[in-house]
């Protein structure tokens, strides 16, 4: 500053627009400050460390013996069931962070700064895929340690992996949407978790659905989370991959089409 | 009441760094900014004068894009405010009333993730943090995490980042508000040492002092509306000049004493009743040094001597007719009436 000056308004080159690569950089420097953030307060990893672990714990052993006769042939249909619901609730976490983060001053500045307006949102859902991967990792490796072994394979059950991760970012945008427009992180939890509890328990990830009666299971039916805990299970179980993979993909990428651009004009919105 | 209306003459493209017309903006039934008109000119620095709520945070706000005016229109450097913010964003640095910096992370890593976001590579990003660290005096804080830093410390931060980009307009909210006077004089010349390396500044501030101090105009703002514009010196000259009080030794001489202020200082002086003191304008410090010799000729020692600068409320007496603060009784309106008799 002392020795350079300032180069005038008038002679800079500017543009009124942000490049689909300056997006992408924006976003993910903004996921690197989420990265930071986590780092610096582990103690918001406790949920997703705990909850795959005392889940997985209860359902199994609860419901092992009703639902498949034994504990062991019931694991091939809860850990994916319980995967998905508990990732799932996962992303609920970040539309509170994202309430709590966006009362403070520094999104002041990233509102001033010349960037794509949609980094400070994208970065920060980015950023929370860590969390939806260790609550992936804790549920399979607890499924193991219970006597799973999946017949799909290690590759496959992978593939698995990253479908729930990315299905669950998907989800986290609506999540996301609900931060923004809500006053208070407490009334972003009530509202997610009113819209979380149905879709995750009216679905085929702790029951099988023909025990259900027939109303409940056309709901069931098409509950988008029962075509991705099928989709898993299809991928881990047996290694085949069908209708339901394909489902759950246009699904998520439906979900971000809507709610990632009504997101950000919400968040423009807000002062 | 306009002190010394600008006329625009010839608006050529780079004169004008903030062209401000009729800016509205209304919070429900609170017109918080009211038909406010500003023009910076650049390279100059603009201080905003006002009290709590008069408007002058929302004024800043919606010339930096953080708002939309609900009527009129704004110019950075000619590029409009609403049409054209991505453009505006590129030439402006905001530092706000409250610091705007990362509480979670370390200086270093908030000035990295800033600098990142404003293009610069990996390596680059990390130099120009520890440049600016180093400029500000926060080096050895450098790694600490802000919960720890003072109120000072992350004003500096702040406005260090708000620098990054070495902006050509930079919006300071009330830089110095809550510092203590060390801390204050280093951030003036901060923002002296901005100006000359060409930078336009355009700052919000609650005290006449430091407005008087660095800035080049002045606009009073109350309720909304701007209800003066000048240079500094134009708006002194019309709310008055310090005032120089003196109190004699000896209350037996304080009729000569009077009369030597009015026969050195030229002008009319008073004394206060019951406290012995005498109270005259003070136009040209200058001449207080004859005052002074004059005084120690005639062998009348002082017991006191203080200069008395007029406050905000008193230039908000003079040019609104009405304090800072609303008059709730009459009482309180006539002490404040009082108060400019003896300026």
């Amino acid at each position: 500053m002392r020795n350079a000056s300032i180069k005038p308004g008038v002679e800079r080159q500017l543009k009124n627009y942000t490049s689909f690569g300056q997006t992408l950089r924006n976003s993910l420097t903004m996921a690197y400050r989420g990265l930071l953030k986590i780092r610096r307060t582990p103690e918001q990893l406790f949920d997703v460390t705990l909850q795959p672990i005392i889940f997985t714990l209860m359902f199994t052993y609860i419901f092992g013996g009703a639902i498949s006769g034994d504990v062991a042939s019931y694991l091939p249909v809860i850990i994916p069931g319980i995967l998905v619901q508990t990732v799932i609730t996962t992303s609920i976490v970040t539309g509170v962070q994202l309430r709590e983060d966006m009362d403070k001053g520094v999104f002041d500045r990233f509102k001033s700064l010349p960037i794509a307006r949609i980094a400070p949102l994208a970065g920060a859902l980015l950023a929370d895929t860590v969390r939806y991967s260790i609550a992936t990792v804790l549920t399979f490796s607890m499924g193991f340690i219970m006597g799973y072994r999946p017949e799909g394979g290690l590759g496959n059950v992978a593939i698995a992996a990253i479908i729930v991760i990315f299905c669950s970012w998907a989800i986290s945008w609506i999540f996301a949407f609900f931060g923004v427009i809500a006053r208070t992180a407490s009334s972003v939890q009530g509202i997610s978790m009113l819209v979380l509890f149905p879709l995750t328990f009216l679905s085929n990830a702790f029951v099988p659905v023909d025990t259900m009666p027939k109303w409940l299971q056309w709901f069931v039916n098409i509950n988008p989370v029962s075509h991705l805990v099928s989709a898993v299970r299809d991928l881990a179980n047996s290694g085949t991959v069908g209708w339901d993979l394909a489902i759950s993909l246009i699904g998520a990428a439906v979900i971000v089409a809507i709610f990632a651009p009504i997101t950000v004009r919400a968040y423009m919105r807000r002062t | 009441m306009n002190v010394g209306h600008t006329k625009k003459i010839e608006p050529k493209p780079g004169d004008w760094a903030v062209e401000a017309h009729g800016l509205v903006k209304i919070f429900g039934e609170n017109r918080a900014v009211d038909g406010v008109d500003l023009n910076v000119k650049t390279g100059t620095i603009y201080g905003v004068l006002g009290p709590n709520g008069a408007g002058k945070t929302t004024t800043i706000r919606m010339l930096a894009t953080l708002l939309r005016p609900d009527a009129g229109s704004a110019r950075i450097f000619g590029h409009d405010v609403a049409k054209e913010s991505q453009i505006v964003r590129q030439l402006i640095g905001v530092t706000g009333q409250y610091a705007s910096v990362d509480e979670s992370l370390s200086a270093t890593e908030n000035l990295i993730i800033f600098s990142r976001l404003l293009g610069l590579g990996r390596a680059e990003a990390r130099r120009k943090a520890e440049e600016l660290l180093e400029e500000f005096g926060l080096s050895e804080a450098a790694k600490r995490p802000l919960k720890n830093f003072s109120g000072g410390m992350r004003r500096r931060l702040d406005l260090a980042a708000s620098l990054i980009a070495q902006p050509p307009l930079i919006f300071l909210d009330e830089p110095t508000t809550g510092l203590d006077p060390r801390t204050r004089a280093q951030m003036w010349d901060t923002i002296r040492r901005l100006v000359k390396t060409g930078s336009t500044v355009l700052l919000t501030t609650q005290y006449l002092d430091e407005a008087d101090q660095l800035a080049d105009r002045i606009a009073v703002i109350d309720r909304g509306h701007v209800v003066a514009e000048g240079t500094v010196d134009e708006l002194k000259a019309s709310i008055g000049t310090s005032s120089l009080q003196l109190k004699v030794e000896n209350p037996l001489n304080i009729e000569a004493a009077r009369k030597i202020v009015e026969q050195v200082l030229k002008v009319q002086a008073n004394i206060a009743a019951g406290a012995g003191k005498i109270t005259a304008p003070m136009e040209n410090a200058d001449t207080v040094t004859d005052l002074l010799i004059a005084l120690r000729a005639a062998g009348i020692h002082l017991a006191e001597m203080s200069v008395q600068k007029p406050t905000l409320d008193e230039v908000f007496l003079t040019i609104t007719g009405h304090g800072v603060k609303e008059e709730t009784s009459l009482t309180s309106d006539e002490s404040d009436k009082a108060e400019v008799v003896r300026v």
